[in-house]
């Protein structure tokens, strides 16, 4: 193993290093609640939840994508705001299996 | 050139010769004055290639630091006390990141209650922080360690911060004849900092990273190692400064007639020449009595302490703080040092705490006692009025 002086590392190491083990509890997101607002993604403290495409829908003749949020689980932390922030509580916080007794 | 100067202006001065490229610190008495001197140099354009950065914290000086010193800058800040805790948080980051800050704390007691005078217990609360503490006794002392602390800091075998610690008012405020460095002769003596990595915005990196269970573990590892071979490269330059200088401050510790004392007083900073006096008049008297100056306090002069205190039956500590629940710190590592090396019974004397006077009568009572077997080895409180606590 190499330690480097000083624990300096190039960019995009910290991608190596996952805290998504971190929490105790990850945010759940219905996809039938959500309506891909992106209020999570804006306030989301570590980047780790995202509004993606998921789908298209005619709306009126009309082509929309349809868009719901995506945790990133490899550095999500559990803090629990996406879930406090969300406007149609499409997201809740669950305990993590290994913490279940 | 020798000059009666104050105990800032003979740090300032020193700092200055060293070509520090980046200061930056928060006023605290009674530090405050070391930079608001090194701050008048810089408005008067005599610090050269140098950035003075006044900052909203001492969390906010250090921070500051941290990253000039990753650039590759050579730094300086002084403080001390509410302060220096206030940076504690930067300073592990600052030891672990491996940056060679040079740091003069101006020791005071901390709060509550709430003290602006002198004791160690500020610096001492940084004893496991990583960084290099020395304790000086006078201000050539201090004058003379500046140079001396750039050195050992930035050695590769070393690249930690150094902090060194003057007694706040007893030192800083005090005019002492200082024979004042010239520049040619530091420069000669320290050569400029050349950093194994610099952080620059075109090659962006992350200093102190994360490190998960699977490699901590090794970076304290080498902190420790660096910190161990920190101890030769401390002998190693301050021999070579006594050669440079022709003052000779010792080495981890300094002695007096310890070749065949049978009671050894130790002690640190500036209370040194008080007891070194009385010693002296011990010796007057044919008392056997002996000076142990500690002058590194981390790393701790473990195997120097072994050596002198070999045959000594009782060992007096004087020193300016306490761990609470335990004893003075300096006695705690000195007694770890020696136990089952030496069988010497230990007296550890808590003086002077938030600027209490350390009258010479003090002193030199505490040592009779101990001598004439007065008292049991343990810990004391010195110079302590009668008292009753109440609610108010």
């Amino acid at each position: 193993m190499r330690i480097t002086l000083g624990a300096v590392s190039k960019p995009y190491s910290a991608l190596k290093m996952k805290t998504g083990d971190w929490g105790t509890h990850w945010p759940k997101v219905d996809e039938e609640l959500c309506n891909g607002c992106g209020t999570c993604e804006t306030f989301c403290p570590d980047m780790c939840i995202e509004v993606v495409k998921v789908g298209e829908e005619k709306v009126n003749d009309k082509v929309k994508e349809i868009k719901k949020a995506k945790v990133n689980y490899d550095y999500c932390k559990g803090c629990g705001i996406c879930a406090e922030v969300c406007p149609t509580k499409a997201i809740k916080m669950e305990l993590k299996e290994i913490y279940k007794v | 050139m020798r000059k009666v100067v104050r105990g800032f202006y003979a740090v300032a001065y020193s700092v200055k010769l060293c070509k520090p490229n980046v200061i930056c610190a928060y006023p605290i008495t009674p530090q405050t004055e070391i930079v608001e001197n090194l701050a008048t140099m810089y408005a008067n354009g005599e610090l050269g290639n140098c950035q003075y950065i006044t900052a909203e914290s001492e969390f906010g000086a250090a921070s500051i630091l941290i990253g000039a010193s990753a650039t590759g800058a050579r730094t300086f800040t002084a403080t001390c006390s509410q302060g220096l805790i206030l940076m504690s948080e930067v300073l592990w980051n600052a030891s672990g990141m491996r940056l060679p800050i040079v740091m003069v704390v101006a020791n005071r007691a901390l709060s509550a209650p709430l003290s602006i005078w002198n004791d160690h217990q500020d610096s001492m609360a940084m004893r496991d922080a990583g960084i290099i503490q020395v304790y000086v006794e006078n201000n050539q002392e201090v004058h003379d360690m500046v140079p001396q602390a750039y050195k050992i800091a930035e050695n590769r075998d070393v690249m930690l911060p150094f902090m060194v610690c003057m007694d706040g008012y007893k030192l800083t405020h005090a005019y002492e004849p200082v024979d004042l460095l010239d520049q040619e002769l530091v420069d000669n003596f320290l050569p400029p900092y050349d950093p194994p990595i610099k952080l620059t915005t075109k090659d962006p990196l992350t200093f102190g990273c994360y490190a998960p269970p699977h490699c901590y573990m090794e970076f304290r590892v080498v902190m420790q190692r660096a910190m161990m071979r920190a101890k030769k490269v401390m002998e190693n330059v301050f021999r070579e400064w006594a050669e440079l200088t022709g003052r000779d401050w010792g080495g981890l510790i300094a002695t007096d007639y310890m070749d065949d004392a049978e009671v050894a007083v130790v002690a640190m900073g500036s209370i040194v020449g008080l007891v070194r006096e009385v010693v002296e008049e011990l010796r007057k008297e044919g008392k056997k009595v002996g000076l142990v100056k500690i002058r590194s306090f981390r790393p701790f002069p473990v195997e120097e302490l072994r050596k002198v205190m070999k045959d000594v039956e009782k060992i007096v500590v004087f020193e300016r703080a306490v761990s609470f629940g335990y004893e003075g710190p300096v006695a705690i590592d000195l007694k770890s040092a020696l136990f089952g090396h030496c069988n010497a019974k230990v007296y550890s004397f808590a003086v002077g705490l938030g600027g209490r006077d350390i009258p010479r009568e003090l002193i030199l009572k505490c040592i009779n006692n101990v001598i004439e077997g007065k008292i049991e080895d343990g810990f004391y409180f010195e110079g302590v009025k009668e008292f009753e606590e109440v609610i108010i």
